[in-house]
């Protein structure tokens, strides 16, 4: 194992208990390598040459962003470089302490203790029976001349029947690590609709680890779209600990040059009935490359698990490529569990009938591009969220098309 | 005034061989007419209307094919459409993601462009789309649909129709866009196209059947038979081919 370098991965001086273990993990750990099974794909020697410095918190002004002047309204949570801003903020995180879940594994997963070590949480909850709305969590990485690690960390707690919707956008300038940890935990029959947009710099690392734990009957839609970064990982836990607990996942990423995009997901369907559909869009220009690896654990206890798993893959040049592993465990014997990839270039019909509208090819081709990538936004209810995302892959079809 | 003269074009087949389908097309259809082809199913009028348009899967091998003076085979297919070609499909293609609103406002605005006009604002688009779907009798939420997702066979040829009248094409190539109709849609589609005769438009409409006819009166009928242009006539030639079939034909060519 290959321990990281940097000294932006030393422990600061007034570290926690919780972070000084977490140091020891990190320490035995150290950054994963393709030998580690869960990292066969993606590789991270770009990520330990580099030298991180702790992200300072920054008072900064907020950079000029489309996603704040399109939704002014929304009640929002600001972190710029991991530290929240109240300055910018107009919700606060809830008081750190008991009661905020402990699903992350940090003891397993060395960018989880990465992230203890530094991080400072923020809570928010919301009480059972409560409706909280939509929030707006933008969580900004602004490097200046050196690179920095920033190390978010959010937690969400859902109690039984609460609903949020939480618009969760991150982005950010220059050279930097972005490596968050979200904790998830819904309470039986509470719903999160989770929107995520990643626009990360074109020399950025994003690692997003996200852990959830669903209660019976709870619902967790999640459309998570990568579309910037130079290396990205977004690796999601899910437990179905309740019965009938549904999971829903609308993952996307477009990526180009020699962009690196790593969706991987690993559910737990631990108790009867639960439903899980997961679709991956991938589209990959130039030398970029995507993967997904998908794994699915049914518990012998989870009967009459339905289980839903696709990886679809648009290849916009012959030098792209896509990595797909499904993984399916499954120990109970009533169970329904599918899985399926497809991978192609844009399709020759659908080209030539847009053409012959007068549409010239690079148009139609980016409108075919768009429309793959667009299929899940039509979920979203609300316009100007959608316009949020519509906008940020009109950004990313220009990189594509280009 | 569209003008074919010995249209020659050929398929690859998967084992690489050539297969000539159009064997010499002679045909003009002067501004203002309609005409009609019909033939058996596998004579090549698809392979015909999909040539016009510039598909790139067919090897065109010998003969021109002129609109208005313009050699359309020498042009892009965005080009050839913004000259004044339209061809409705026979089999129209979906287009997952792709809302029917902004695809045809992309289309109209991408051929206005071509021909140095302003660009059509969202609204004023959507007062033309209103307006247009109205005279065919569509349902308005077409315009909020994915292009032909979920459409039923008949919604998709009434959706062609909707792009020819939005684009108001010089000459427009209907391929069996009466297959899969019933009598009230087909009768919509007539009027679609009735709508826009004029001196300023032709077409040229593909059926394997007569009954269309009785709403498109043609100008003339051209029977097309194993890649050839084998009888012309007028619109009595339809209604003697709906009594006598095409064999008899087949066999005279
Ligand atoms: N895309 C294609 N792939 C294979 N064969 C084709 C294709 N298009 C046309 N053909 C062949 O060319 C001939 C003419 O087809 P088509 O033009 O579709 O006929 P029509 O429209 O008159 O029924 C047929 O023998 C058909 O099998
Ligand atoms: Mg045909």
């Amino acid at each position: 194992m290959v321990a990281a370098s940097g000294t932006g991965f030393a422990l600061p001086p007034a570290a926690s208990a919780a972070a000084r273990a977490a140091a020891a993990h990190f320490q035995r750990l150290g950054l994963p390598t393709p030998r580690a099974e869960a990292w066969k794909y993606t590789n991270l020697r770009g990520l330990g040459a580099v030298d991180f410095a702790p992200a300072a918190p920054s008072s900064a002004p907020l950079p000029d962003l489309p996603v704040l002047a399109s939704l002014p309204g929304l009640p929002r949570l600001v972190f710029v470089n991991g530290h929240h801003r109240p300055d910018l903020s107009n919700v606060a995180p809830g008081p750190a302490g008991p009661g905020a879940p402990a699903l992350a594994r940090p003891e397993r997963d060395a960018f989880a203790a990465l992230n203890t070590m530094f991080a400072t949480p923020s809570p928010i909850v919301v009480p059972p029976g409560h409706d909280a709305g939509t929030v707006l969590r933008l969580s900004l990485t602004l490097a200046g001349s050196d690179p920095i690690a920033a190390h978010p960390r959010q937690s969400l707690t859902l109690g039984a029947g609460a609903r949020l919707t939480l618009l969760d956008v991150s982005a950010g300038t220059g050279a930097y690590l972005h490596n968050e940890v979200l904790e998830i935990a819904l309470g039986a029959g509470a719903h999160l609709t989770h929107l995520r947009l990643q626009e990360g710099s074109a020399a950025a690392f994003a690692i997003t680890t996200l852990y959830a734990d669903l209660a019976e009957g709870a619902g967790y839609d999640a459309l998570s779209f990568t579309l910037g970064a130079a290396l990205s990982r977004t690796e999601a836990h899910v437990a179905l600990s309740g019965a009938k607990a549904r999971f829903t996942f609308d993952a996307a990423q477009a990526l180009t040059a020699h962009q690196h995009g790593d969706i991987t997901t690993v559910l737990a369907h631990d108790a009867p009935q639960g439903r899980s559909r997961q679709t991956i869009r991938n589209v990959l220009a130039q030398s970029a490359r995507g993967v997904f690896q998908g794994r699915i654990d049914v518990a012998r206890a989870a009967q009459k698990t339905d289980g839903y798993q696709m990886n679809h893959a648009l290849l916009l040049s012959a030098n792209a490529e896509i990595d797909s592993k499904p993984e399916l465990r499954i120990n109970a014997d009533d169970v329904k569990c599918s899985h399926g990839a497809t991978v192609g270039e844009l399709d020759a019909d659908q080209i030539f009938y847009l053409r012959s509208r007068g549409i010239p090819e690079p148009e139609a081709r980016a409108m075919l591009i768009r429309g793959f990538l667009a299929e899940p936004l039509a979920a979203i209810a609300e316009a100007p969220i959608r316009a949020v995302f519509d906008d940020a892959l009109a950004r990313a079809l220009t990189g594509l098309t280009a | 005034m569209l003008e074919i003269r010995d249209l020659h074009a050929t398929i690859t087949d998967a084992e690489g061989r050539s297969l000539e389908i159009l064997r010499g097309i002679d045909l003009a259809v002067p501004d203002g007419e309609v005409h009609a082809i019909m033939g058996p199913n596998g004579a090549g009028k698809s392979t015909l209307a999909h040539v016009l348009s510039g598909r790139d899967f067919y090897q065109v091998t010998a003969g021109s094919a002129v609109l208005d003076g313009v050699d359309l085979l020498a042009m892009a297919p965005e080009q050839r459409a913004a000259a004044g070609l339209f061809l409705a499909f026979q089999y129209p293609v979906e287009l997952p993601g792709v809302g029917n609103a902004h695809f045809l406002r992309t289309a109209l605005n991408a051929q206005r462009r071509a021909r140095d006009l302003p660009e059509i604002d969202a609204v004023q688009f959507l007062k033309l789309a209103r307006a247009e779907i109205k005279r065919l009798a569509m349902p308005e939420d077409m315009l909020k649909r994915q292009v032909n997702v979920g459409f039923s066979g008949g919604e998709k040829k009434r959706n062609e129709v909707l792009q020819m009248g939005l684009l108001r094409p010089r000459l427009a190539v209907l391929d069996e866009t009466d297959s899969g109709l019933d009598i009230d849609a087909l009768r919509i589609v007539a009027e679609g196209v009735n709508a826009l005769r004029g001196p300023q438009f032709s077409a040229l409409v593909i059926t394997h059947y007569q009954r269309l006819l009785d709403y498109i009166v043609p100008d003339r009928v051209h029977v097309l038979a194993a890649g050839r242009i084998v009888r012309s006539g007028g619109p009595e030639l339809a209604r003697q081919l709906e009594v006598e079939g095409y064999a008899a034909i087949e066999q005279a060519a």
